[in-house]
């Protein structure tokens, strides 16, 4: 079978693709789940949110019916507090936190609470900021995704002038390009990146990309600071034979092509192969089960103990019928014609941990085929290292080096995925926020 | 299986609730319906002259999350004909004649009118009589109601004139719109009430239309006070019925405990604290009848477990446990334990104790868990920290004596022993 599009009637495509997970249908619902949390003191949960979310905070003032306040208590700390609840592995985070969970309870769903006070706020376009009486400082931000966004409304609302220069022609960027569909959709994805513009003193340029259209030095030049918030995004190799067989596509830009075009309009294989075992991974194997894969079989080295993604996720995967290999390392790819029809891995075994304490996968030397006519590599990210060291920024292995918030040149600024070499959406939205700070310091603000 | 009937001035039911006088007992088919169910009385809704009431009625105070946690009335006596509550009442004892038929009066302000009720009531084969000195609303501007219960004098005269005429028992309903119910309480015993019971509901506003501004329940854009009862109230009700429970005049007559009355548990509670029997009516109204099931099983399950074969055996077996503040032990002293293996760590007890009451307890930070220790050494015992906890037996208090013996604050004083010096 073929690599085609257009697999499903459409109906198929809108119950694959539907909201995985649903907001309250009530405010009562609501309220029965915001009336059974203890408000903790110095509380696990917020202490577990890398934006450091006042979680009783917020989850009181739904009780009260202060939905304006919930919600600004959300976005003080995280201005994608709205997507957040979409797409944050709260189960690692707020809600694995939780206290609910030592007493063998059902943890508060903080994620779904979150959901409802902010998607309020965005239906109903609340104000909740006011900007700051412009200070005649201008800064440049490059890229709009979780940081570049949290840094520009930062600032605006400290009456910096930003500007956003962004390579896609929308904002978000991996919240908008490089999550499964079925958690955040491009409509709300838009609407999250309107509803934080809105505060104004933000102009976005769409379509210029660092090194091609726009270079550091001018923007150097022509504002006061800039913000490198370029994350990540070269899908790492293999680097196996076969790598380049037609039908070998990396992750992100398959989420990228679902993401960006009709569900109908991306190709999908028969019999997908999905290597790597993190959240990108999960999103890329699931999707193509939904876009209507007959058999998607994901493989990672390692076990299940050491693998990046959670077990909720995990559970997604093999409730969308997945097959899950453990121990099984992509050796070759085998093709005729030039397209993909079977891929060649090796048993492996988990020797000593490593320095971080990590078993490393060891080859047994046995392998085994399995017939496939699409492979997707989801065996993380690569910084634009080539990029990096154009511009003569600091880094270790293309992962730019901050200084509380300073490049190694003086007044730019640098965070999110483009530093941490990749993590989730909140820790971005974080990243941002600590960039702004740095820089409103250095306007000594 | 232990024994629950009851013998309440020689009215017998089959167990001690009563339902109250209220809307739960305005008509046949309501009274039917409970005894159906289960109750083993009712007090049929106040007769007298027959009144016009309002829409709306009811407003109620809701507590996190859960609904009706005290609720308020404005509803009058009943508004139905007399005969008709006459001749349902005659209908409802023929049905069920082993339950209690006691018929709530709120006669006009003159000794032929109360005469006149008593004498069609007596007709009907009732058991008893309660009397309404105790509605807050609507009644007390005509003179009656609360205006009779919150005047000892007043009460006592109506007393009189009913005793003239009754040869039923009576029981006297005691309003909690007082500084105290005693003054009324001794007043009608005086006057020869057979009974009493206690409490009426509480004057009350339950809230604000934060839109309308229109304080509830709303009656074409205006309110009034209303009577406030439900659970909120039942503290109130256990205090006054000890003081009833206590006083030496009042507590030659049973009590009849009414006041928030919603479980088994808070039956025995009253009964603890010398109520006979209870009545109860806002958790009917919230629930249906059919909570009188558990309250049963649950009270001779009580019963069972700690050995009472009846009523009689545990009835006011707390009033002398309620002492004057004065006679408590001054060297009693107990100090919070958190037990490691039970806390979550959720710091409820920590900000509680750190923000408004004696820093007791030290927090060691951790991520995302912080570890919550009590000093003992500060801890006064309040019970603060226990109160907020949310885990069971997480936190317990350990008696701590200062010294063995028993010194009192009199004691305590005369002996010249030294008061706190931080």
């Amino acid at each position: 079978m073929p690599i085609i599009s257009n697999r499903l009637p459409k109906e198929k495509y809108e119950e694959n693709f539907s909201d995985i997970h649903p907001p309250f249908e009530t405010k009562d619902a609501a309220l029965v789940e915001a009336n059974r949390c203890l408000f903790c003191y110095d509380a696990p949960c917020m202490k577990s949110c890398p934006t450091s979310i006042d979680v009783p905070k917020f989850i009181k003032q739904i009780t009260t019916g202060n939905i304006k306040g919930s919600a600004h208590t959300i976005f003080t700390s995280n201005i994608m507090g709205a997507g957040c609840s979409k797409v944050c592995p709260v189960e690692k985070l707020c809600e694995g936190a939780c206290v609910y969970n030592l007493m063998d309870e059902e943890a508060i769903p903080i994620a779904k609470l979150q959901r409802y006070s902010t998607e309020m706020a965005m239906e109903n376009n609340w104000q909740l900021f006011d900007r700051k009486k412009s200070i005649g400082k201008k800064v440049a931000i490059v890229g709009a995704g979780p940081a570049g966004l949290s840094c520009a409304h930062t600032l605006s609302r400290e009456g910096v002038d930003v500007t956003i220069y962004e390579k896609e022609k929308k904002g978000g960027g991996l919240m908008t390009y490089g999550i499964a569909a079925y958690k955040v959709s491009p409509e709300f994805c838009k609407d999250e990146v309107d509803y934080i513009l809105s505060i104004g003193g933000i102009d976005i340029k769409y379509e210029q990309e660092l090194g091609k259209n726009i270079q550091l030095d001018d923007l150097q030049k022509s504002f006061d600071a800039v913000y490198l918030a370029i994350g990540v995004g070269l899908a790492r190799q293999l680097a196996i034979p076969g790598e380049n067989l037609s039908g070998v596509v990396d992750a992100i830009s398959f989420i990228y092509d679902i993401r960006n075009n009709g569900f109908h309009k991306v190709q999908v294989g028969d019999k997908v192969a999905v290597i790597g075992m993190g959240m990108t991974a999960i999103d890329a194997a699931t999707q193509a089960k939904r876009l209507g894969a007959s058999e998607v079989t994901m493989l990672y080295r390692r076990t299940q103990e050491e693998m990046p993604c959670t077990e909720v996720e995990l559970n997604i995967a093999k409730l969308d019928g997945c097959k899950i290999v453990w121990l099984a390392a992509p050796k070759e790819v085998l093709g005729s014609d030039g397209k993909v029809t079977a891929l060649v891995s090796e048993n492996m075994k988990l020797g000593e941990p490593d320095a971080g304490g990590r078993r490393s996968p060891i080859p047994t030397g046995e392998t085994f085929t399995i017939e496939i006519d699409m492979l997707i590599k989801a065996a993380g990210q690569t910084p634009f290292m080539e990029l990096i060291e154009k511009n003569k920024l600091k880094n270790s292995q293309g992962k730019i080096e901050i200084n509380n918030g300073f490049t190694s040149i003086n007044g730019v600024f640098a965070g999110g995925d483009c530093v941490n070499g990749g993590k989730e959406v909140v820790d971005a939205v974080q990243a941002g926020k600590d960039g702004a700070k740095a820089i409103l310091n250095y306007f000594k603000l | 299986m232990a024994d629950i009937s009851s013998n309440f001035l020689g009215i017998k039911s089959p167990n001690p609730f009563w339902l109250a006088s209220a809307p739960p007992t305005d008509k046949k088919i309501n009274v039917l319906r409970a005894f159906e169910a289960g109750w083993g009385g009712v007090v049929w809704k106040t007769l007298g002259s027959q009144v016009k009431n309002v829409s709306s009625r009811y407003s109620a105070v809701n507590y996190g999350g859960h609904k009706v946690m005290g609720f308020n009335n404005i509803e009058l006596i009943s508004d139905r004909p007399l005969d008709i509550n006459l001749k349902e009442i005659v209908e409802c004892i023929k049905l069920f004649p082993d339950r209690a038929m006691v018929v709530s009066l709120m006669a006009d302000n003159n000794k032929e009118s109360w005469h006149e009720l008593i004498k069609k009531v007596e007709d009907t084969g009732a058991h008893g009589f309660e009397l309404n000195f105790g509605c807050p609303h609507g009644m007390t501007e005509r003179g009656m109601g609360a205006a009779v219960g919150q005047d000892p004098e007043i009460a006592k005269m109506v007393v009189e004139w009913v005793m003239e005429k009754a040869t039923i028992p009576v029981i006297t309903k005691l309003t909690p719109n007082v500084h105290s119910v005693v003054p009324t309480g001794k007043a009608v015993v005086e006057a020869g009430t057979h009974g009493l019971s206690l409490i009426n509901t509480i004057q009350s506003v339950t809230g604000v239309d934060l839109d309308t501004l229109v304080p509830n329940p709303y009656v074409g854009g205006k309110s009034v006070f209303g009577g406030y009862c439900g659970p909120a109230v039942k503290p109130i009700a256990l205090k006054m019925l000890t003081t009833i429970a206590q006083n030496e005049v009042t507590n030659k007559v049973p009590i009849s405990g009414i006041g928030g009355v919603s479980t088994w548990k808070d039956a025995v509670e009253f009964m603890l604290l010398g109520a006979s029997n209870v009545q109860v009516c806002t958790a009917a109204m919230k629930h249906g009848f059919r909570i009188v099931e558990d309250m049963c099983e649950g009270l001779n399950n009580w019963m069972d477990e700690k050995g009472f074969n009846t009523l009689n055996d545990f009835i006011g077996k707390s009033v002398n446990n309620i002492i004057h503040w004065e006679e408590l032990d001054i060297n009693y002293h107990h100090v919070a334990n958190i037990n490691q293996d039970k806390c979550i760590h959720c710091g409820l007890c920590y900000i509680a104790c750190e923000d408004t009451s004696h820093q007791s307890i030290n927090l060691e930070f951790g991520k995302p868990y912080n570890t919550y220790t009590i000093k003992e050494e500060e801890c006064v015992g309040c019970n603060l920290c226990q109160l907020v906890c949310p885990v069971a037996d997480c936190i317990t208090m350990e008696e701590h004596r200062v010294s063995p013996e028993y010194v009192n604050w009199i004691e305590y004083q005369k002996r010249g022993l030294p008061l706190n010096d931080h």
